[in-house]
C-alpha cells in the first residue's frame, strides 16, 4: 500500500510529473524503449513505428476531440495533407528530413486553421459534418490536383536520410520516430498546464460559461484545430517515410473513424488513454491477422473474413466502449492502479 | 460543346429521380432525429443492409417480389428495433457526441456483416420494375428511375398523411416538441423512440431497395447516405418539407454537375453546398433554429 503524497507548493501540484513514482516508471518506460530494438524482429519493429505514429495522430486528435469537445471526422485527411507535404518537398527539392517534417505540420495546421473557420458559427455535431465536407473536398484535391499530388498514381517518397544515414528499414527509422513521439507527447501533456490546454478544457466542459469568463471562442477553437492538426500532419510526414509512398487510397475515410476510435476506447480527455487507444487499436488487426492464420488449418478462407471481422470488431470497440465504459481504457487502468495503490483494503 | 436543350431536360428528370430517392432516405433520417433528437451518421448503411436483406430474399431464397419487398421491410423494421433498444436508448440521456458516435461505430459494424455475409462485390438486384422506358414529351427517361419516383413520392404521401393525422404520428411529433409534456398527457415516450427508428429503417430499406435497383447494390453502397446528409442538413435537420425539397434540388444538382463537370465534381459539388449552408444558415432552410441557454 502507498501512502498519499503532499505537496507543499502549487508548482508541485501542477508539475508534468507529480509523485517520484511517476517519474520513476516514466524512466523505466524510456530504457524499455530504447532498449527495444535491440529484441524486435523487423515485424516488430514495423509495427512500434506504425504504432507511435498513430499515438502521435491520436494524441492530434486527442487535443481537439478529447479535451476541446469539437469532433472530427476529417482527421486522416490532415494526416494525408502531411504524408503529402513531405513527399512533394523530399521529392522535388530534397530538403532535410526534419524540415520537411515541420513543414509537414505547418501546412496541415494551417489547413486544419481553414477547416477550423466554420466553427465561428456552427458547432457540435454541425461542426463534425462540417469536417467531414472538408476531408471529402481535400480527398477531391489530392485526386485531381496532378502537377502537385501526382493524381490517382500519387508520389513516391525517398528515403528519409539523416546525416547520412538512410532510415531505409523500420529498425532504424524507430530512432527517428521514437524520440519525435516521446517529445509531441510530452508536449501535449504539458500543454494542459497552460492557458491554453485550460482554455481548451474550459470550451469542452461549456462553450457559454467559457466565453462568459472571457475566453475567446473562436481563437482558441482554431488553435486547438491548428494544434491537432500539426499532430496528424507530423503523423503523417512519418508515416510517408515509413511506407515511402501516397496515394489518395492511403487516407480513406474509415482511417478518421479509426483515430476516432482509438481516442473513445482508449479514453477521450486524458493523454495516457490516447496512447492507450493508439497502441490497442494499432494492435487489433495485427491479432487478428495472426488469428486468421493459426485458423487457416481449420478454415482455409479465415483470411477472407478478415476485413469484414475487423470492420465489425472496430464498431463493436466503439459502441461497446461508449456504452459501458465511456471514460476507456484509461479509466480501467485508473481503477487498477487505484486497486494497488490501497492494496489490501478495498475502496 | 453546345449544351442541347433536350438532354438538360433529360438529365434534370434523372436527378429528380435520384433526389427522390435521397429525399425518402432524408424522411427516415429526420424521423429519427425529430423523434430521438439522435444524428444517425448510419442512415446510409441502414438504406445498404435493406437492399441486402431484399437480396437475399429476393435472389438468395428466390422468393417472388410480393413476398420478399414485405420479408425485407418487416426484417429492417426488427434490425431498426434492435439497434435502437440495445445501442442507442442506454446513451440517449448522456450528451449527444455519445450517441452520434455510436452511429459511426455502427456504420462499421453494418458494413463489416454485409461484407460478412455477401462479400464485397457488387450484385444486381434482381429487374422487377417495367422495363419499358418513359417518355415525357420528347424527354427519354429510363423505367427504374420513373417508377422508384413514383414509389418514392407515394411513400413520402402515405408518410406525410400519417404524420398529420395518425394518432402514432401525432404522439411522434409531441415527443418531438417536448418530452416531459408528451409523457406527461401520456404518451409512451420511450415507445416512441422505438418506433421511429423501426420506422426509419423500414423506409430506409425501401429506399435501398429502390436505389439497388437502379444502381446495383454493394457494401459501399452506404456513401449514398454523405448525399443524404447533405440533404438533411441543407434542409433543416428536423424538417420532413425541407428533406424533401432540399432531397430533389440535392439530386438535381448532382445529376447536372455530373453530367456537364464530370462524376468526379459531383460529391464537391454538394459538399460546396454543405460547407456554404452550414456557415450562412447552419440550422438549415427549413430547420428550428434553436437558441442555447446556459
Amino acid at each position: 500500500m502507498r501512502v498519499a503524497t503532499a505537496k507543499e507548493s502549487y508548482a508541485a501540484d501542477q508539475g508534468l510529473f507529480k509523485t517520484d513514482t511517476q517519474k520513476v516508471w516514466f524512466g523505466l518506460l524510456l530504457a524499455a524503449l530504447v532498449l527495444f530494438p535491440l529484441h524486435g524482429s523487423n515485424y516488430w519493429m514495423f509495427l512500434a513505428v506504425l504504432v507511435m505514429i498513430n499515438v502521435i495522430s491520436t494524441t492530434g486528435l486527442n487535443i481537439l476531440t478529447g479535451y476541446t469537445g469539437q469532433v472530427s471526422l476529417g482527421h486522416a485527411a490532415f494526416m494525408a495533407v502531411g504524408a503529402y507535404t513531405v513527399a512533394f518537398f523530399d521529392g522535388r527539392f530534397d530538403t532535410p528530413v526534419l524540415l520537411n517534417l515541420i513543414l509537414a505540420g505547418a501546412v496541415a495546421a494551417f489547413i486544419g486553421y481553414l477547416v477550423g473557420l466554420p466553427s465561428l458559427r456552427i458547432k457540435g455535431l454541425y461542426l463534425a459534418i462540417a469536417t467531414l465536407a472538408a476531408s471529402v473536398i481535400l480527398g477531391f484535391i489530392f485526386l485531381n490536383w496532378t502537377p502537385v499530388t501526382g493524381g490517382l498514381r500519387g508520389l513516391n517518397v525517398p528515403t528519409a536520410t539523416i546525416m547520412g544515414i538512410e532510415l531505409a528499414t523500420p529498425d532504424r527509422l524507430y530512432w527517428l520516430v521514437m524520440p519525435i513521439t516521446v517529445i509531441m507527447v510530452l508536449a501535449a501533456k504539458n500543454l494542459f498546464r497552460t492557458r491554453v490546454g485550460r482554455a481548451f478544457i474550459a470550451i469542452r466542459d461549456r462553450d457559454i460559461s467559457a466565453e462568459i469568463i472571457g475566453i475567446s471562442l473562436l481563437k482558441y477553437k482554431l488553435t486547438s484545430f491548428a494544434i491537432s492538426s500539426f499532430y496528424a500532419g507530423v503523423a503523417g510526414g512519418l508515416w510517408a517515410y515509413l511506407f515511402r509512398v501516397v496515394t489518395p487510397e492511403s487516407f480513406p475515410a474509415l482511417a478518421s473513424i479509426f483515430f476516432l476510435a482509438a481516442v473513445i476506447v482508449g479514453g477521450a480527455g486524458t493523454i495516457i488513454g490516447g496512447i492507450f487507444g493508439a497502441v490497442f487499436m494499432t494492435l487489433i488487426p495485427e491479432f487478428l491477422k495472426l488469428s486468421a492464420t493459426a485458423l487457416v488449418p481449420w478454415f482455409p478462407d479465415a483470411s477472407i473474413y478478415l476485413a469484414p471481422v475487423r470492420a465489425i470488431i472496430f464498431g463493436l470497440l466503439i459502441i461497446g466502449f461508449l456504452i459501458f465504459e465511456p471514460m476507456g481504457l484509461a479509466e480501467m487502468w485508473r481503477r487498477t492502479r487505484r486497486y494497488f495503490a490501497l492494496w489490501p483494503f478495498r475502496t | 460543346m453546345a449544351i442541347e436543350f433536350i438532354d438538360i431536360v433529360e438529365t434534370s428528370l434523372a436527378g429528380l429521380g435520384t433526389g427522390s430517392l435521397m429525399a425518402l432516405t432524408g424522411v427516415a433520417f429526420v424521423i429519427i432525429y425529430k423523434a430521438t433528437k439522435v444524428i444517425n451518421l448510419a442512415i446510409g448503411e441502414m438504406l445498404m443492409i435493406g437492399a441486402f436483406v431484399f437480396y437475399g430474399f429476393s435472389a438468395g431464397l428466390a422468393l417472388p417480389i410480393w413476398a420478399s419487398v414485405p420479408a425485407t421491410l418487416v426484417v429492417a423494421a426488427l434490425i431498426g428495433g434492435v439497434i435502437e433498444r440495445t445501442m442507442i436508448r442506454p446513451l440517449l440521456k448522456d450528451n449527444p457526441v455519445s450517441v452520434f458516435m455510436v452511429t459511426i461505430g455502427l456504420t462499421s459494424v453494418l458494413i463489416g456483416v454485409v461484407e460478412l455475409v455477401w462479400s464485397a462485390e457488387p450484385r444486381r438486384l434482381p429487374e422487377f420494375l417495367p422495363q419499358q422506358p418513359v417518355l415525357i414529351g420528347d424527354a427519354f427517361i429510363p423505367s427504374k428511375t420513373a417508377y422508384s419516383f413514383l414509389i418514392a413520392s407515394a411513400v413520402m404521401a402515405v408518410l406525410i398523411t400519417v404524420f398529420a393525422f395518425w394518432r402514432g404520428g401525432i404522439a411522434l411529433r409531441a415527443t418531438a416538441t417536448d418530452r416531459a409534456a408528451a409523457s406527461s398527457v401520456g404518451i409512451d415516450v420511450p415507445g416512441v423512440f422505438s418506433f421511429s427508428w423501426m420506422l426509419a429503417a423500414t423506409v430506409a430499406a425501401l429506399a435501398g431497395i429502390l436505389v439497388g435497383s437502379v444502381g446495383g447494390i454493394s457494401s459501399a453502397m452506404g456513401l449514398f447516405g454523405l448525399s443524404v446528409f447533405v440533404v438533411v442538413i441543407v434542409g433543416g435537420l428536423d424538417s420532413i418539407l425541407g428533406a424533401l425539397i432540399a432531397g430533389l434540388f440535392i439530386g438535381w444538382l448532382e445529376a447536372m454537375v455530373g453530367r456537364f463537370l464530370g462524376g468526379e465534381f459531383k460529391l464537391l459539388a454538394t459538399f460546396s453546398i454543405l460547407l456554404i449552408v452550414l456557415v450562412v444558415r447552419p440550422y438549415g432552410l427549413f430547420g428550428t433554429h434553436e437558441i442555447e441557454r446556459l
